[in-house]
């Protein structure tokens, strides 16, 4: 009897000391409140006006500022599909009126840091501005919005949108992080207030900004998300230079970059710090694309488009250039996380992602025999000075083309020169140009393929009615099934049979940060899930 | 004196609108404008009528004429306007950023000012010894080495060697804080970008004092001044050296005028917010607006520094002041 209440008091001691054991990393994971979270920005934002700007550096000063409509689920941001709201009630609607019917009721608890109560009114000017914005004030998203017919606010607390045609773009697109909530008294005195002032209802209340040094917020005491957000404050600092930025981690001047390094520089930090580096991957919202340009020959010739992107050994690319540069998914022309991506076997099936390179490149050899080719000429690469992944990237794709006989010349522009080549003078055989968004929204994102005369993103010079046909009909479809199946259609005529434009590889995000930073979470897309009311420091 | 400085104050006009002329021109040559690169140069979709409203509120679809006559305009009234990137007002802009690249100007020049003195001088008096090749081999390296990649041995060092001696890497602060507010703040940032540009900038300094005192030890007054039997010393110090300063004081005001907008890689080294680093993302953002008023800036820094250094001549050779 005593060795049976020996072994059971044993028994007890041990699972006690288990159950501790287990319990104090639980413990440990408990957000804890203070501390000011420094991180490096490799640029200095434009204006401050959210709906404005297209740039990430904007983003991770400025957008914890402010609250918006809906955003990606900061719990789990490496979805493409799930969205909540933030002040909005609830969960996000679903719609109504034959998917044609948005109604959002407002949160009656959300003040902006002025003290002002955050209402419908709010929104519904915020939504106007960035939809159909008054003459002589700018708005980068216009584009994103074309199936919205109108936009109301009924009272204080609910917003509708009413749509033309039913839109699975539409929800993505309300949640684009640069979509911040304006007071409407602001923009009724002054549309342009917003683009050198700061007064949002984020987590944060504006603190200072040190010209070309930093940005700083502190803590809003009255967030409407009660015990967040966790950090007495923050301060942004505008680092331009790589490798400073990577010091500044190694030197605990900062705690992290949100942008992303190389994966040169994640290794160095882990080497150098060990546990004290913690490391964040995701597949990157961000590809480089190949832009041909149909009005150059022999580019104007479909067969000679083939066998450029015929010549491009992705698959082995994928292997090598992911070991030095920040690109590594093979895909197509949705990011391969989204519901709408072609899977492996079908990309397989695309001219240029044939599992056998030898074949591929025999084929392109061919096709440019057939064409005529002058392969004596050297052709000119337009290209970005910009190292990851322009330049690299760039430089594989010379090697790429030389092994089917064709010869370019790399010319490498800052970015001013470099958009003036491809959007205005075109005088390039083949440029590298870049998608890269917030949201992941497909419907919307592959309008860079679209014919150039309706898209002001797509620098190709072609017009493609066969394209743009599907592209619409995708748009209007409420059914994801559809969606897919057009989906595919328009990424062969794309990538396939018109060969109008091709895909590289797409950007692999590398995240490594200091390991005290908790609470935060990678997503495909540095201008997401940037809040930070949900960040804590372990110290 | 004031005659002639009058007179050199009246030429700064004519200097200033030439190099008006000049950075407006060579400016709009540079492909591409601010709006497309504000909008493009991030990925993102926009409607061409947004490019068109930007440009509208830019001004830069103004005739050229109608820009430039602006940009005089401001010069007269040293206002810039604002900037053509952040909205905000230009004057405020430069005014945060000049107070840092002053500091380190005058930081490094004072490095330098220590080091190459006496280096030099050591190096002509003890000529063609182990001594002047050591000078010698140290200020070619100085001169040699860019003090953008000297900052960055510095960083490595310092990120390596505190983690080896303290256990945890340290490196300078990457936020400026002045002088009078937190001084040890201030100078753990300062000091060794001050150093990477002062051992550059002292390099050039002594060989230019090894030149000129050679020079001048072979003068007659010099010969005149050992056979009354001066202390060597004092023959130094007080007739070669004040004599052999003239070339030196030039090289130190030119690369002084230098160092207060010129740092533009050894800024974004150290992450320092100067003039430097301003002036890179200004013509990287294609801020015209910017950028002119920068270059205005250093070229009336050089008139200055210019104006100076003729007047410190007079000084130390008072024959220049009655030619």
């Amino acid at each position: 009897m005593k060795g049976i209440q020996l072994k059971a008091l044993c028994a007890l001691v041990a699972g006690v000391a288990i159950g501790v054991g287990a319990a104090v990393p639980a413990a440990a994971q408990a957000p804890k409140h203070g501390g000011i979270l420094k991180y490096v920005v490799p640029d200095e934002p434009p204006s401050f006006d959210g709906h404005r700007e297209t740039t990430f550096a904007l983003i991770h000063p400025v957008r914890p500022f402010y609250s918006v409509l809906i955003k990606v689920n900061p719990d789990n941001p490496s979805s493409t599909t799930d969205f909540v709201c933030d002040v909005c009630v609830g969960k996000v609607p679903e719609p109504t009126d034959g998917g044609k019917l948005y109604t959002f009721k407002i949160r009656d608890d959300v003040k902006c840091h002025s003290g002002e109560k955050l209402t419908a009114q709010d929104v519904l000017a915020t939504y106007k501005k960035i939809i159909s914005p008054p003459a002589g004030v700018v708005s980068a998203r216009t584009a994103y919005f074309v199936m919205v017919d109108s936009v109301t606010a009924p009272d204080d607390h609910t917003v509708v949108f009413k749509l033309k045609y039913p839109s699975g773009a539409f929800i993505p697109a309300l949640a684009v992080p640069f979509n911040w909530i304006y007071q409407k008294s602001k923009l009724d005195k002054d549309m342009h207030w917003y683009e050198t002032n700061i007064d949002g209802s984020g987590a944060f209340i504006f603190d200072k900004r040190e010209a070309g040094a930093f940005i700083s917020g502190r803590r809003d005491p009255n967030y409407y998300d009660k015990g967040r957000p966790y950090l007495d404050g923050f301060q942004a600092i505008f680092a331009k230079k790589e490798s400073l930025r990577v010091q500044a981690i190694r030197g605990d001047r900062a705690a992290i970059e949100f942008r992303g390094f190389p994966p040169k520089s994640r290794d160095d930090l882990v080497a150098a710090l060990g546990k004290d580096i913690t490391v964040e991957e995701s597949d990157w919202n961000c590809v480089l694309i190949t832009t041909v340009n149909h009005l150059r020959k022999p580019f104007d010739d479909v067969r000679v488009r083939k066998a450029l992107t015929l010549a491009i050994d992705r698959w082995g690319g994928s292997k090598y250039l992911s070991k030095i540069a920040i690109v590594k998914t093979v895909g197509g022309i949705v990011f391969p996380g989204s519901p709408l991506a072609a899977t492996k076997a079908e990309l397989e099936q695309l001219d240029g992602y044939w599992p056998d390179i030898n074949k591929s490149r025999a084929e392109a050899r061919r096709l440019l025999k057939e064409a005529g080719v002058d392969l004596s000429k050297t052709y000119y690469l337009n290209n970005r000075a910009v190292d990851q992944p322009y330049k690299i990237v760039g430089t594989w794709l010379l090697d790429q083309w030389k092994q089917v006989g064709l010869k370019f010349d790399q010319h490498v522009f800052p970015t001013g020169p470099f958009y003036d080549m491809l959007r205005q003078k075109k005088e390039y055989d083949v440029s590298l140009d870049f998608n890269c968004q917030s949201v992941v929204n497909p419907l919307v994102d592959v309008s860079k393929f679209i014919s150039d005369d309706r898209s002001g993103a797509s620098y190709g010079n072609y017009k493609d009615r066969e394209v743009d046909a599907l592209f619409d009909n995708m748009n209007r479809s409420g059914d994801p099934a559809e969606q897919r199946r057009l989906m595919r259609e328009m990424e062969k005529l794309t990538l396939d049979t018109h060969a109008n434009a091709f895909i590289t590889l797409w950007w692999y995000r590398i995240v490594p940060h200091r390991s005290y930073v908790k609470g935060w979470k990678i997503s495909p897309s540095h201008y997401l899930n940037q809040s930070l009311d949900n960040v804590w420091l372990d110290k | 004196m004031y005659r002639y400085i009058i007179k050199r104050l009246l030429l700064v006009i004519p200097t200033l609108l030439g190099a008006a002329l000049l950075v407006f021109t060579l400016l709009r040559l540079i492909p591409g404008d601010i709006c497309e690169l504000r909008m493009a140069g991030s990925g993102g979709y926009f409607e061409e009528s947004a490019i068109q409203t930007c440009r509208h509120e830019m001004g830069v679809d103004k005739p050229k004429l109608v820009q430039f006559g602006h940009f005089l305009w401001g010069i007269a009234r040293f206002d810039f306007g604002n900037s053509m990137w952040t909205g905000q007002p230009i004057v405020s802009e430069i005014s945060r950023r000049f107070q840092l690249s002053m500091e380190i100007a005058i930081l490094a020049t004072i490095v330098a000012i220590l080091v190459s003195v006496p280096l030099g001088t050591i190096s002509a008096v003890k000529q063609n010894t182990w001594i002047d090749y050591v000078v010698r081999a140290i200020s070619i390296a100085g001169i040699a080495m860019p003090s953008f990649w000297l900052g960055i041995l510095i960083i490595l060092a310092l990120l390596i060697g505190s983690q080896h001696f303290f256990g945890a890497p340290w490196m300078p602060p990457i936020t400026y804080r002045p002088i009078w507010v937190d001084p040890l703040y201030n100078l753990s940032l300062v000091i060794w970008p001050a150093i990477a540009t002062g051992y550059r900038y002292s390099a050039v300094a002594t060989r230019m004092t090894r030149s000129a005192l050679l020079e001048v030890l072979r003068e007659d007054y010099v010969r005149t001044a050992r056979a009354k039997g001066l202390w060597e010393k004092l023959i130094i110090r007080r007739h070669a050296l004040k004599n052999a300063m003239l070339p030196v004081i030039t090289v130190i005001g030119i690369e002084f005028a230098f160092l207060i907008g010129g740092l533009v890689v050894t800024e974004q080294v150290f992450n320092l917010n100067g003039l430097g680093k301003l002036f890179v993302e200004s013509v990287t953002n294609n801020d015209y607006a910017m950028t002119q008023a920068l270059v205005m800036l250093v070229v009336m820094i050089f008139l200055l520094v210019n104006l100076l250094v003729d007047v410190l001549y007079a000084w130390l050779d008072p024959r220049i002041r009655y030619r």
